[in-house]
């Protein structure tokens, strides 16, 4: 099976102190540091077990820059097989919908029986992967929690749906899933996995290699458009309990119980 | 020459076939044997990887005579402690009588060398050897000690009855001689009075002579076909450390606090070319751990110190041992090939099992035979790294290792603040050596203690102290990274030396002579994995020549009914051995009280380990660090000393989770000494 996985280069909120800048229309970029999207990399462990247990190979694409590259390494690293970049001025500031254009034009140019999205990025709106498959004009399923290769050209994905439970679906190949973290347990990549792929050289596909009109992405073409940024104000701070350790414990499960948390 | 009422072994006859011929063919057969099931044994050794261990003979051969010929760490357990020295005195004793035999068993009236004095020796050697073995079994099999569980007691028994079978044969054989001799008037053999032929001899002094001669040849015949029958199978079990052992403590670790390089002969530089790290398969671990398995005596002694075991982990260093011993004799069977290799982890070991070890060390520091643990532990480790094989839990820390330099995912630019926080920077001001300022000693603060809100407490401590004594030091502020102690003890070989490379270049470039922290980690990594950096210190060692010089002077303590435990962080006592420093500290605070828990310096109880092990998510039925506390207790201490900040965070969470709340407190002997320093050195001498 072949598996296209689209990935993106976050800043890594566990090791940031994400602050807005003084415009407040951004936030600080200095000193961040970057990694792949989390959802994206559950995806691509995902990917590469299907391919451990049905054969085939394993694709990621970013739509990005020279920096981005790094993710592509890393997930090259962890045993992906392929890593196309896809980049071009003209794609810069584009909105869900620009980039899944330009994922549409790769996908074109390509055979993939199967093509993986993280849920959504840490810095995005969970719209790509859907708007792929409409583009497309492939079947998707979103949350997906699980994946078993059934005979013939179909999949049967467990999705996750309100309160924890989960349904099974039958969704027909080719078609676009998004992967809930917790899928599986994405592997370890070190330094020395880096290293080992380091001087691979990775393709860069630009607009006119994907044949992708360059009016229809880009900042010029986005039509949603970020027009503020702001942190949300702190809220009231937390509840102490207070009394013996009996008393507290009883509060502590009279309020869990209010919320529903004890039946 | 009269003719002996005796025959000899060589010259009677067993079933129509003469002695000398019967005998030479089961000796040889015993050997040719004996020949194969070792050259077999060999066979995985020759495979495995290489492990330099053919240096410093004699460093070696004092290892020699101080672990083996002294068995040096046996009377750490006294009962099995002293039986085990009494076999193997008899055993060291009996190999001149053993190949005697031998010999006499082809050759007529051989003469033992040795004379009377030997006469007497070897005849009370096999007596105690005799009752050793007797008590060893009863041990086993009434006593049962918990170390023993799960062992296979059946052929401990069996093994051990042999032994008994060879002592009780050898010494009919001399009785039944000496009686036959008294009986007929020929010259006696000399038996040592009270001793087991002695014994036997004045039992069968009225028997008769054919009876005699019967006993005499037949006692001879068992001791023979014992001693190669017991030769051959001791390679398939416990015993075979009869035959290893000597050359595992020969070729056992000189620098144990070093850790073993990921291949031997390959210097950092090249290890990229290096296919795969560390070890996945049988054939990857050196040849010198693999003659560990074999040496293991399945004693059960580092499991019974072992404080993963103890709380439930699923690790038991013993099984460690015998499940990779058990899983080479499938692996090259006795006849035919080897069979096909399978993965370690994930066949005989888990991978729970093999992260489970905080590297303490209490079993190595245990074990009588000097089978090293730490090193394969890594090299398991090293090998589930290269295959990505690393929990969720890990993963994370060791990201922002790689790029933050801290496993808390922290600023860079951050890393100086403890150093600021509570206006500290007034009363102490903290060079951070970044170029602009210099200095004469280095302050290694590492990540949790620049880091943590309770642990930055240990650093400014640190820090008023080495004010106090009057260092012009400094530290490294943005420019240090973690020393990378767990993240190498972890496996991710890798990382640390990027780790290691940078922090060498900072500590470098300030020109500092020496380096002091207050983190037995960052003490052990600097002292012992870094290399081309000055001198390192650990705050307590500092504090002790402080001390000693009478420039550090100590205000009574403010509670003298408080009671003082000190406990060993394992980086700092087992590893380096540095037990006696802090203990004096504690020592010269006047008016403290202070007592020792039954487990303490080199027998010290892991608190749950520092590093990447906090982060990590044990199967365990009980926190180590609750045991400890625990143990502080039962000492009658209810304040806990400290020297590491590992020990600091799993200590104090233990507090809480064990409920000890207001009875048991912990503090860290840099904020004790920080806190009872007095202001001024006294100058009235």
């Amino acid at each position: 099976m072949e598996i296209l996985v689209c990935a993106k280069r976050v800043p890594d909120t566990s090791e940031n102190e994400i602050e807005l800048n003084r415009a407040g229309n951004d936030i600080q970029r200095d000193d961040l540091v970057y990694s792949v999207n989390e959802p994206d990399n559950y995806a691509v462990e995902e990917a590469l077990q299907i391919v451990d247990r049905a054969g085939g190979s394993v694709t990621v694409a970013t739509v990005g820059g020279e920096d981005d590259e790094e993710i592509l390494r890393r997930e090259m690293a962890m045993g992906a097989k392929n890593a196309v970049l896809l980049s071009d001025e003209a794609f810069q500031g584009s909105d869900g919908r620009g980039t899944a254009t330009v994922l549409k034009a790769f996908v074109q140019k390509r055979n993939f029986d199967l093509i993986l999205t993280g849920v959504q990025a840490d810095d995005g709106a969970a719209q790509v992967g859907g708007m792929l498959a409409a583009m497309l004009d492939y079947p998707f399923a979103s949350l997906v929690t699980s994946i078993e290769v059934v005979e013939g050209r179909k999949l049967k994905v467990s999705r996750e749906i309100e309160g924890g439970n989960k349904e099974i679906n039958e969704i027909d190949l080719p078609c676009v899933l998004s992967i809930q973290t917790g899928i599986n347990e994405p592997r370890y990549v070190g330094m020395r996995g880096i290293r080992q792929v380091a001087s691979v050289p990775i393709p860069t596909l630009d607009a006119a290699d994907l044949g992708v009109d360059a009016g229809h992405v880009g900042e010029r073409a986005a039509k949603v458009k970020r027009v503020d940024y702001f942190a949300p104000p702190v809220g009231k701070g937390a509840e102490m309990l207070e009394g013996s350790r009996e008393e507290r414990i009883d509060q502590l499960i009279e309020l869990v119980r209010a919320k529903g948390g004890l039946k | 020459m009269i003719a002996d009422v005796i025959q000899s072994p060589a010259q009677a006859t067993y079933w129509l076939i003469q002695g000398r011929v019967l005998f030479l063919v089961i000796t040889l057969l015993g050997v040719v044997c004996f020949a194969y099931i070792v050259a077999k044994r060999m066979t995985p050794l020759m495979r495995g990887a290489p492990d330099f261990r053919f240096d410093r003979p004699l460093a070696r051969l004092v290892k020699v005579l101080q672990f083996w010929l002294g068995q040096w760490r046996h009377p750490r357990y006294r009962t099995a402690g002293t039986i085990h020295l009494l076999i193997f005195a008899g055993f060291i004793i009996l190999v001149i009588r053993a190949f005697s035999l031998l010999i006499l068993a082809v050759s007529d009236h051989f003469v033992m060398p040795g004379g009377h004095l030997y006469d007497i020796l070897k005849d009370y050697a096999a007596t105690i050897v005799f009752f050793a073995v007797g008590i060893a079994a009863i041990r086993r099999l009434v006593f049962k000690p918990a170390r023993y569980a799960k062992g296979n007691t059946a052929d401990a028994i069996f093994l051990l009855a042999l032994i008994g079978v060879l002592m009780a044969a050898d010494s009919v054989f001399e009785a039944s001689k000496a009686a036959a001799h008294a009986q007929t008037g020929q010259a006696v053999e000399f038996l040592a009075t009270l001793s087991m032929p002695w014994v036997l001899k004045n039992a069968l002094i009225s028997a008769s002579l054919p009876t005699l001669q019967h006993l005499n040849l037949g006692a001879f015949f068992t001791h023979e076909v014992t001693f190669f029958f017991l030769l051959c199978y001791r390679p398939f079990g416990i015993q075979f450390h009869v035959e290893t052992s000597l050359f595992t403590i020969y070729f056992s670790k000189l620098d144990r606090e070093t850790l073993k390089p990921v291949r031997w002969g390959v210097p950092d530089d090249q290890l990229d070319q290096v296919k795969s790290f560390g070890v996945k398969t049988f054939e990857d671990f050196t040849w010198k751990h693999m003659l560990d398995f074999y040496s293991c005596a399945d004693c059960g002694r580092c499991s019974d110190q072992c404080p993963a075991n103890a709380v439930g982990r699923p690790l038991s260093p013993r099984f460690l041992t015998t499940k990779a011993r058990d899983y080479s004799f499938r692996h090259y069977p006795m006849l035919g090939r080897s069979n096909n290799g399978t993965a370690l982890v994930g066949g005989i070991y888990s991978e729970d099992e093999i992260w489970s070890c905080t590297t303490c060390g209490a079993c190595e520091a245990e074990c009588p035979l000097l089978v090293e643990y730490i090193d394969k532990i890594v090299d398991l480790r090293r090998g589930m790294v290269d295959d990505g094989k690393v929990p969720q839990s890990l993963q994370k820390p060791l990201k922002s290792l790689e790029s933050r330099g801290n496993p808390f995912g922290k600023m860079e630019k951050k890393r100086a603040e403890w150093a600021k926080a509570n206006g500290f920077q007034q009363t102490c001001p903290v060079k951070i050596l970044n170029g602009k300022e210099s200095a004469e000693t280095l302050y290694f603060v590492d990540s949790i203690t620049s880091y943590d809100d309770r642990i930055q407490a240990i650093g400014r401590a640190t820090a008023k102290i080495l004010a106090q004594l009057g260092e012009n030091f400094g530290i490294l502020g943005a420019a240090e990274k973690d020393s990378g102690h767990e993240v190498r003890r972890f496996g991710e070989e890798t990382l640390f030396m990027a780790l290691r490379d940078h922090n060498t270049e900072a500590i470098r470039a300030t020109g500092v002579r020496r380096i002091v922290t207050a983190d037995p980690h960052a003490y052990n990594a600097l002292k012992h994995d870094y290399r081309f950096v000055p001198e390192v210190e650990h705050i307590s060692q500092t504090i002790a020549r402080g001390v000693r010089a009478g420039r550090i002077q100590f205000n009574p303590v403010e509670y003298p009914d408080n009671v003082y435990a000190y406990h060993d962080p394992c980086y700092l006592g087992r590893h380096n051995q540095v037990y006696d420093d802090p203990r004096e500290v504690l020592d010269a605070i006047p008016g403290l009280q202070r007592v020792e828990m039954q487990r303490s310096r080199d027998r010290s109880f892991c608190c749950g380990g520092g590093g990447l092990a906090l982060f990590y998510e044990p199967k365990e039925e009980q926190r180590m660090g609750v045991r400890r506390v625990r143990m502080a207790a039962e000492a009658g201490a209810n304040v806990m000393v400290t020297a590491c900040p590992f020990c600091m965070v799993n200590v104090e969470d233990a507090i809480k989770v064990a409920g000890m709340e207001g009875k048991m407190t912990a503090i860290d002997l840099a904020e004790l000494a920080g806190q009872q320093i007095a202001a001024t050195p006294n100058r009235e001498d």
